[in-house]
């Protein structure tokens, strides 16, 4: 065949450039700060955690999962192959039949891929995604003709050079997509980067059925200096891993679709901001983003670089004030990417260096601060909505089998109503309990989540000095978000007040005490019920499933919402979002009313008091909004003595 | 690394190499009795960085409180701070650090939250300096040709505005503009300069003996109002003060009289 070293010396080309492309992009993602993974071992574990971890997510959407199989198994396939038949040249015809039909497999995939781009969904990102298809396509059927000859399929030589011509020109365009543009910034990029980023993803933890949903601490010193600059101001800021996560982003915008600030009409979109990350890691303009835009903001205005402040033209503040943390987005994403931990790194910086937290979060800050409750209440007054309650100090009875961890409910006139319910089904159970009354402090919750994480570790560190102070073997608390703190993030302080305590959320205690027959309850006779699982119970600590057993064990069937479990719309209530209150078209809570109102339900059960506050925020009419606790209580069959 | 724009000086046609001292003192929180920035002060500090270029940020005290990190949140370089022990007398050394440095405004709160908090400071220093004293400034609006011109906050929210010649002492009033976010970074990193200081001890503050302050019972205002309208009325009209009385053209020794009597009338003095 005339011109037949064409082919090979375009593949070995592409290929010289794609090597080229991956170490200018390890340079921009090195850019970044160190973080601590093991290199080798990530690498190792990729395979298993592709096959596992991310196929887990990308098969919630089983036309997807099978499509991206059939696509990306068939090219990884054939791209192996292709070395071994047409760039080392070796002459077998066994290789080259497994080469066509991993091209064919390829072939196929593409085929449902253009399918899908037909009529795209508005989540996802067009402009250079729109060409995939067409490039999986020409890679594909390109290299299959390649191929034939090698096959014994036709006579070598077929076609002359015109067809090694046009041939060659076909496979230019798909290997450009697919080698060069893989490390150049294209579309398949995402392999790339993304393949990376399981292997050193900065929560390794979360791989293997994992959770990992804590914050990572700032550190505020260094050899007892200040940092110079805390939280993340510039691209460069960012540890090196979260960069690359940046970069595996495939723009399918399944966190869009999620994401309740962006329905909500705020102006944050997850899917754009985490390409605005990109442009800030690679420098450059937002101007060939081909998504859904920031709710009310244009594209193409945005203007980065590493070295350039995130928020001095690349990202709006308001942006990033917007996130409720409620974690949807992650948990949607298949490429694993953290924006949370992204956007409360760039809200420390806002806080803690900037000092411009918006709306009330200074003055929420200084009460914090001030007061160790948000309100700015007397701390001597924490504990007098118990002052009918009878409940034993931990000051003075030194240990209890449970310590309840009230929360700033404490102060709130209607989060006392749940704490009081929980208390009374405590007391029929005859629980061994105490409080720390006075001497609590808030949980941080609220300081972390607005970027102060220097309020948040004073808190964290006073409230484990005091429980370490005293002897119990479980926490409970009625406060998802206390709940996630003690249990997650308090961990990071070097403290063993928690070693070998349950910290457990009251539904998963009530539960246990229910099934264990120390709560005798009566059948619930309201009508028809639907629960919303609060974020912080549900995404950040996977419990989904004890408060649905207490209803059952009232005889409730949950008629579920549409966006419940996992994808859990939130309240609006969580990471200091109605303290930034940053405004949109729509509110968060109004549209998971109507997610409520569309089960019918009369009664919305809820485990969480902030939940509870934003669902009841809601103007009537709408369904009634209470926490288990008050609802199991309403059917607690006392003993009369 | 302050926001701009947050609460931008609307065109004051300032003098730039306009000289201010603030004085900070360690506030206290009316719920928790922590330390922290106090209300006015901080409300001064904000006001000098909208000001001037030169503006000295200056506590007498101990240098090492937490709470004067608090102050340089704001987005200052350095505190000043007159080393002085617990016991030692505020105004010999504020007094002495003055007359040195002779700046063009100097601002103060109104009164401490912590310590003797007796308003008495920017009195005593005005005094000292041979200075006058404007109180209760709500904002200054411009300083020209050495004369700055000021607004005073009176109650219900008006103002009133005044001409003062430089230099002068002015306390801050809870109605200028809020003292701005305190941001933890740059508060940690901020200087803090120790001064040498006369210290003289406060020979008053030493005699005094200290007592929790018993609440005072609260005289109720009943209102006897049957509507709506009449009830927002009681609570926005100027107090009538019917049992008031105006005391002119009388001699001193009669005024000083009626003044006493009500004073033992109200139980103020017994």
């Amino acid at each position: 065949m005339v011109l037949d070293w064409l082919p090979s010396v375009l593949i070995a080309a592409t290929l010289l450039l794609a090597v080229v492309g991956a170490v200018r992009r390890i340079s921009l993602w090195r850019a970044g700060q160190p973080d601590q993974v093991d290199l080798i071992a990530g690498l190792m574990a990729m395979p298993k955690r592709y096959l596992h971890d991310l196929h887990d997510v990308v098969e919630r959407d089983k036309y997807m999962s099978k499509t991206h199989a059939a696509t990306g198994g068939g090219f990884v396939l054939s791209i192996a192959l292709i070395l071994l038949v047409h760039l080392a040249g070796i002459d077998s015809q066994i290789l080259a039949w497994a080469l066509l039909f991993a091209l064919a497999l390829m072939f196929v995939g593409a085929i449902f891929v253009l399918k899908r781009r037909m009529d795209p969904p508005s989540r996802i990102s067009k402009g250079a995604w729109m060409r995939l298809p067409k490039s999986l396509l020409a890679f594909s059927s390109a290299f299959i003709i390649l191929t034939l000859p090698a096959a014994g399929i036709l006579p070598e030589g077929t076609g002359g050079w015109v067809l090694t011509l046009i041939l060659s020109a076909v496979i230019l365009l798909g290997l450009g997509e697919m080698l060069f543009g893989m490390t150049w910034g294209g579309p398949m990029k995402h392999a790339f980067a993304g393949a990376l980023h399981l292997a050193f993803h900065r929560r390794q933890e979360r791989f293997g059925g994992g959770r990992s949903t804590g914050l990572k601490p700032v550190d505020l010193t260094q050899n007892g200096q200040t940092l110079d600059i805390l939280g993340v101001s510039k691209p460069k800021d960012f540890k090196w891993n979260q960069l690359l996560g940046f970069d595996a982003c495939v723009q399918c915008g399944k966190c869009e679709a999620m994401c309740p600030a962006f329905a909500a009409g705020q102006p944050l979109n997850p899917k754009k901001l985490i390409q605005d990350m990109v442009v800030g890691l690679a420098g450059g303009t937002d101007a060939k983003y081909a998504g859904s835009p920031y709710p009310g903001k244009d594209v193409g205005n945005a203007k980065g670089g590493p070295d350039q402040i995130i928020t001095n033209g690349l990202v709006d503040p308001e942006t990033l004030w917007s996130c409720t943390t409620c974690r949807a987005c992650v948990e949607e994403c298949p490429m694993m990417i953290e924006h949370v931990d992204a956007i409360v790194d760039m809200r420390r910086f806002l806080t803690m260096e900037k000092g411009d937290t918006p709306n009330k979060g200074a003055e929420v800050l200084d009460n914090i601060i001030a007061t160790d409750n948000p309100n700015g209440y007397s701390p001597a007054s924490r504990v007098n909505w118990a002052a009918d309650q009878n409940l034993p100090l931990m000051s003075d009875v030194k240990q209890a089998d449970v310590l309840f961890w009230v929360s700033d409910g404490a102060f709130d006139m209607r989060s006392q109503r749940i704490l009081r319910a929980f208390v009374k089904l405590m007391k029929a159970a005859n629980v061994d309990v105490a409080i720390l009354g006075d001497e609590e402090l808030d949980s941080g919750d609220v300081a972390r989540r607005l970027g102060d994480d220097a309020a948040f570790q004073s808190l964290a560190k006073r409230n484990l000095e005091i429980l370490s102070q005293y002897s119990f073997k479980t926490i409970v608390t009625t406060d998802p978000h206390a709940y996630h703190c003690l249990r997650n993030e308090y961990g990071d302080f070097g403290s063993d007040a928690l070693e070998g305590v349950d910290v457990l959320h009251h539904t998963t205690f009530l539960n246990q005490l229910v099934q264990s027959g120390a709560l005798k309850l009566e059948a619930f006779s309201g009508g028809t019920v639907t629960y919303h699982d609060p974020c912080y119970l549900g995404r950040y600590n996977g419990e989904y499933e004890a408060p649905r057993e207490l209803l059952r064990s009232l005889g409730i069937e949950v008629a579920e919402m549409e966006r419940s479990g996992f994808r859990s719309r939130c309240c609006g209530g969580g990471g200091g979002a109605p303290i930034t209150d940053i405004p949109g078209e729509r509110r968060i809570a109004d549209m998971r009313m109507e997610d409520v109102n569309s089960t019918g339900a009369e009664l919305v059960a809820v485990g969480c008091q902030q939940c509870t506050a934003m669902l009841e925020g809601v103007v009537e009419p709408r369904p009634e909004v209470k926490d288990i606790a008050e609802i199991l209580v309403d059917q607690l069959i006392e003993e009369v003595h | 690394m302050q926001p701009e724009g947050k609460r931008q000086v609307q065109d004051h046609s300032l003098d730039r190499s306009l000289d201010i001292v603030s004085l900070i003192s360690i506030g206290q929180h009316p719920q928790s009795g922590r330390v922290r920035r106090a209300e006015q002060d901080g409300r001064a500090v904000e006001l000098g960085m909208n000001l001037a270029e030169k503006h000295t940020v200056l506590h007498a005290g101990d240098p090492l409180q937490q709470a004067l990190r608090s102050y340089a949140g704001m987005g200052l370089s350095e505190v000043q701070v007159l080393d002085l022990g617990p016991r030692a007398d505020a105004v010999p050394a504020l007094v002495e650090y003055l007359q040195d440095h002779r700046p063009d405004i100097v601002l103060t709160g109104v009164r401490a939250e912590s310590g003797e908090s007796s308003g008495m400071v920017p009195y005593l220093l005005a005094e000292k300096l041979n200075w006058p004293v404007v109180a209760r400034v709500a904002d200054i609006v411009s300083v020209e040709n050495g004369v700055a011109e000021l607004l005073l906050a009176l109650p219900r929210g008006q103002r009133r505005a005044l001409k003062v010649p430089l230099p002068f002492v002015a306390t801050i009033d809870n109605a200028a503009p809020e003292a701005r976010q305190s941001a933890y970074g740059p508060g940690r990193r901020a200087q803090v300069e120790s001064l040498d200081a006369v210290i003289e001890d406060d020979q008053t503050r030493s005699d005094w003996v200290e007592a929790k302050a018993k609440p005072r019972p609260k005289r109720l205002k009943v209102v006897k109002a049957k509507t709506a309208a009449e009830r927002f009325k009681a609570a926005t009209a100027k107090p009538q003060g019917e049992s008031g009385k105006v005391l002119k053209d009388m001699p001193a020794a009669e005024q000083a009289r009626e003044i006493f009597d009500l004073l033992l009338e109200e139980k103020v003095i017994s």
